[in-house]
């Protein structure tokens, strides 16, 4: 048992913060502290300052021009981004779509896609979610008939993250109505810009555009865009799906979340006194710290048996379950440090624009964010579904 | 005992339910975020319809020219609003403004209370500031005499309905320490009062509010409502039937958010069976149906007491909010769990009704302040 880094660990995040302090633009940090949305033009800039450095790919092999960090390595980088506001990184085409092209994919898809993902020339969005195959999503509808040498695609995605940006989705798609739910579904890659889809924004209870509906109407989808074999589908939707729940316990986001929490409660005023000495404030916070101290214990412990080649099973259910309810408890604390200025709604404010917030630096954005995150709990398998899987794990397949 | 509605009140609670229902596409799409949504905060038709049902009378005594005015008028009202997530800003035109005036008006000032009972007349009530959180004695504004003459200077936070309003009901300090409760005085500011600024913008969970910049208002004396310095306990005692309205409203938006979630339980299919059946989900939707009950017996202890002794009826006010914190904030956030993606979205009811729920606890003071409040009555 040893709870410090080693000396190579403790250098590599000199190095991680090094880099931070010099090539993440203050702007850009600044919009990212005060929960401000980044838009396409800022992601598409983060973006290719990290490719520039070699490190928008952590977890890709050096072959593919990744940086093959092992798991230790990611997290230190994660924990340090966010500790400098830098953004998130979209992960559709780099963490979803790449592993899966680097183990599943053809020598040509490889060749042809991984380089654009890299260059930021293809944005990609995920077509998984569909109206009625949600926790369900075996039970996807959308359709794709082989016709000579293309797929014809018709059916309706939702809940797509970013669509509105992305030039390419990949999807899944039924080519065997008759098999077996899981045995009759395709990956497909589909160039966005193809005649027949459409796609529709859905606007959040917070106001945002972040997802859409995708519809597809006598899509013709070439058949070298399938990926590996037909019906395999729902196998590489696995895989990928392992990727997803790196970083699911989201630690570094709840620690930024929680110093944010702090700077509030010692700006707002309660009673005469700072909120921070507040004691039901203060005991809130202090729940909330204890709980992310044992969680990123729980994170570390089961990355590092990932380091050491052990695949995560259903401890990463147990990340994303703890993970999830502790940045939505901190959420709720943001909200109420903000106290009446949790209640104005100045849009303007979060797109970025040039209106001041009407409330102390960062008061505009919690609110939004309390409702935009119970999404955390919904998205990526819901809580629901990671229980089930722990359950089924541990008590037998009657679960 | 008797826990049923007089006939006038079941009467009152029947028609404004239909009523609501009724307009329910108007009702929703004035509380769109964004370019969809009203300038005003509200819409003016259902305002001058819920004058002519009688609904803005329910809340006033017949003393004040109103047909009701007691605690159960107040929630049989505030039920019904947040059961149709209707933010037309009866609390501050009525409860609020009109009630102050009631309360504190002279001759000259109070028939303006016969115009807010008529639908024609809004009013904003501008105590809360920067700084003063949820603690209602904070007033740093101040008014001060220059010859005849009274001049406010300061600054007012999240007043809600202040654009719509006709007079806002401005909180001044005319003496004592920032944080005193004597001092207080309460002035009936025309909007368009020179020095008057306000800076507008739309609630998350609907309506508007703006910032109120005070720069050298001037006043006359008849502009002060009731004696100088002396505001408070009448802030107070109108403050605490805005929290009894507030405890009844997101008790409606409960029973909202409950009953669509039960729908929704009943009939989306995955697994190839309703996600009712999933007795995870069951027991989750049991405690909710638990909580929303605990939620309606707060409400009526605090209506029931809104007439006691002042130290009774803050203890019972601020246990019913704290309880009502407590609940509504795990049905909003169970509801949209159970539901999934669509709770997320802003065309399904629910996110708003979610939104009503929480945010109605930062309104003169969350559950924790509320917790305090409690133990300091409970020490009393």
């Amino acid at each position: 048992m040893d709870l410090n880094y080693s000396i190579e660990e403790q250098d590599f995040r000199a190095e991680v913060q090094e880099f931070l302090a010099q090539k993440l633009p203050q702007e850009m940090a600044q919009t990212i502290r005060a929960g401000r949305e980044l838009g396409k033009e800022g992601h598409d800039q983060w973006h290719a300052i990290l490719n520039a450095q070699g490190w928008l790919a952590p977890n890709w092999p050096k072959e593919f021009g990744g940086c093959e960090w092992n798991a230790v390595q990611r997290h230190i980088f994660e924990e340090e981004s966010c500790r400098a506001n830098a953004p998130r990184i979209v992960p559709f085409g780099l963490s979803m779509l790449a592993p899966v092209l680097q183990k599943f994919g053809s020598k040509a898809q490889q060749d042809h896609y991984l380089p654009r993902i890299l260059s930021g020339e293809d944005w990609w969005c995920q077509g998984y979610s569909e109206p009625g195959a949600g926790s369900d999503l075996a039970s996807l509808k959308t359709r794709a008939v082989r016709e000579g040498d293309h797929y014809v695609v018709n059916g309706q995605k939702t809940w797509t993250t970013l669509g509105q940006y992305a030039n390419w989705i990949f999807c899944l798609v039924r080519t065997d109505p008759e098999a077996k739910q899981q045995s009759g579904i395709s990956f497909l890659l589909i160039d966005m810009d193809t005649p027949g889809i459409e796609v529709r924004p859905i606007i959040l209870l917070d106001g945002t555009h972040e997802v859409n509906e995708v519809w597809f109407t006598d899509v013709k989808v070439p058949v070298e865009n399938l990926v590996g074999e037909e019906n395999m589908g729902w196998t590489y939707a696995k895989y990928l799906l392992t990727h997803e729940r790196t970083n699911i316990a989201g630690v570094g986001f709840s620690r930024a979340g929680l110093e944010a929490v702090k700077r509030m409660a010692r700006s707002q005023m309660h009673r005469g006194r700072p909120l921070i000495e507040n004691a039901h404030f203060a005991a809130r916070l202090a729940r909330a710290e204890i709980d992310l101290m044992a969680m990123s214990t729980t994170n570390l412990r089961i990355i590092s048996r990932a380091a050491s080649g052990q695949a995560p099973g259903v401890e990463s259910s147990m990340l994303k379950v703890k993970g999830t309810e502790i940045r939505q408890e901190i959420n709720d604390l943001a909200r109420r440090a903000a106290g009446t200025y949790a209640m104005p709604f100045v849009s303007e404010a979060l797109e970025g624009g040039n209106e001041p917030e009407v409330g102390p630096e960062g008061s505009a954005a919690v609110a939004p964010q309390y409702f935009n995150y119970r999404k955390l709990s919904i998205f990526g398998g819901s809580n629901e579904i990671q229980k089930n899987i722990i359950a089924k794990v541990k008590l037998g397949g009657g679960a | 005992m008797n826990f049923d509605l007089t006939e006038e009140r079941q009467m009152l609670q029947d028609s404004l339910r239909r009523f609501l229902r009724d307009n329910q596409a108007a009702l929703q799409a004035s509380t769109r975020l964004g370019d969809g949504g009203s300038l005003l905060g509200f819409d003016a038709e259902i305002w001058s319809k819920l004058a002519e049902l009688g609904v803005i009378g329910a809340l006033f005594s017949e003393e004040d020219g109103g047909f009701g005015g007691a605690g159960f008028d107040l929630t049989t009202v505030f039920e019904e609003l947040g059961r149709a997530g209707a933010v037309e800003p009866l609390l501050d035109s009525a409860i609020l403004g009109g009630g102050l005036i009631a309360a504190l008006g002279d001759a000259a000032q109070k028939p303006l209370v016969e115009e807010v009972i008529a639908g024609s007349l809004h009013l904003a009530l501008a105590h809360g500031e920067p700084n003063s959180r949820y603690d209602l004695a904070q007033v740093e504004t101040r008014a001060t005499q220059a010859g005849d003459d009274i001049i406010l200077r300061g600054r007012k936070a999240v007043v809600i309905n202040a654009e719509a309003a006709d007079y806002l009901l401005v909180s001044a300090r005319e003496s004592g320490g920032p944080s005193e409760e004597d001092g207080i005085s309460l002035f009936l500011v025309p909007r368009q009062t020179e020095g008057v600024s306000l800076r507008g913008y739309p609630l998350l969970a609907g309506g508007r509010a703006a910032e109120l910049d005070l720069e050298d208002v001037s006043l006359p004396q008849s502009a002060r409502l009731g004696a100088a310095g002396a505001a408070y306990p009448a802030l107070k005692r109108a403050i605490s039937r805005a929290e009894v309205a507030i405890a009844a409203e997101t008790l409606g938006a409960m029973e909202t958010a409950t009953s669509l979630t039960r729908d929704y339980l009943l009939t989306r299919q995955q697994f190839g069976r309703p996600i009712g059946s999933f007795q995870a989900l069951q027991h989750r939707m049991a405690t909710l149906l638990i909580e929303l009950e605990q939620a309606r017996s707060a409400v009526i202890n605090a209506a029931g007491h809104l007439d006691a002794d002042p130290d009774e009826q803050a203890l019972q006010i601020a246990a019913a909010r704290n309880l009502i914190g407590r609940a509504g904030r795990l049905v909003a956030e169970e509801s949209i769990q159970l539901h999934g993606g669509i709770a997320m979205t802003e065309e399904y009811e629910l996110g708003h009704i979610a939104k009503r729920i929480v945010m109605a606890d930062h309104r003169f003071g969350d559950t924790d302040t509320q917790l305090e409040r409690f133990i300091d009555h409970s020490a009393a």
